[in-house]
């Protein structure tokens, strides 16, 4: 019988969403039967139009080219810039985009479960999300989950 | 270096993306027939084999040659 995994996606920066889709992705292509539960800011990226982020404020273990004090990251475009320049040391590296690791999900057949509690909680519409998900609550998890071999909460 | 029937190369191109890749590729091909995979992640040098493990697609050989890794994994039954 398949391997499975389970993973909980709580997060919805850009740095945050590479470990579920990329996990995801990979245990698919090992044979594991593999699903992502997407809850709180982690339905960011089940959006249509994801434009992830990432900040240097509040996160001071990322590397910057030169050291920028917290109170000047409040600076209106610092996260742009910061965001820019991840995605740009991304694409530099070889490294998969964050939308090519979902659909690369989507086509091996990885779940992926909108938690329905926080997207009637964000007033979310299931417009705002791709084609393909599903929904379901705690339940739906803790049963695929009872079962799996590798839980993740993310 | 050991006969194959198709080739990849994932030069340039960091870790999942070899592993995708070659599962994508294997799909494609019939049992027993072998893929020559090169990658310049060095993170391969762990990952092919335990791909290849999980997935029972026997690693025929795997080598480095100039900064680059050659695995050829034949397509398991």
């Amino acid at each position: 019988m398949a391997k499975k995994l389970a993973i909980i996606a709580s997060k919805g920066t850009l740095d945050g969403a590479y470990p579920p889709f990329l996990l995801a992705s990979t245990a698919a292509a090992l044979g594991f039967e593999a699903k992502i539960f997407f809850t709180f800011y982690g339905l960011q990226l089940l959006k249509k139009d994801m434009s992830l982020k990432v900040s240097p404020l509040g996160n001071p273990a990322m590397p910057m080219p030169v050291p920028v004090p917290s109170i000047v990251q409040i600076i209106p475009g610092l996260e742009a810039f910061a965001t820019w320049m991840m995605q740009r040391k991304l694409k530099k590296k070889g490294v998969a985009s964050v939308a090519e690791l979902r659909e690369i999900c989507l086509k091996s057949d990885v779940e992926l479960i909108a938690c329905q509690m926080t997207v009637d909680l964000f007033d979310f519409k299931n417009s705002d999300f791709i084609d393909g998900i599903s929904h379901g609550g705690a339940a739906t998890f803790l049963e695929f989950a009872s079962e799996a071999d590798i839980t993740l909460y993310i | 270096m050991s006969d194959f029937d198709t080739e990849i190369d994932t030069s340039g191109l960091n870790c999942p993306l070899p592993v995708l890749k070659a599962r994508k590729m294997l799909n494609e091909m019939s049992a027993s027939q072998r893929l020559r995979l090169i990658c310049t992640d060095t993170g391969a040098l762990k990952d092919i084999p335990a791909f290849c493990k999980m997935t029972g697609n026997p690693l025929l050989s795997s080598e480095e040659v100039e900064g680059k890794l050659y695995f050829i994994i034949e397509k398991g039954a």
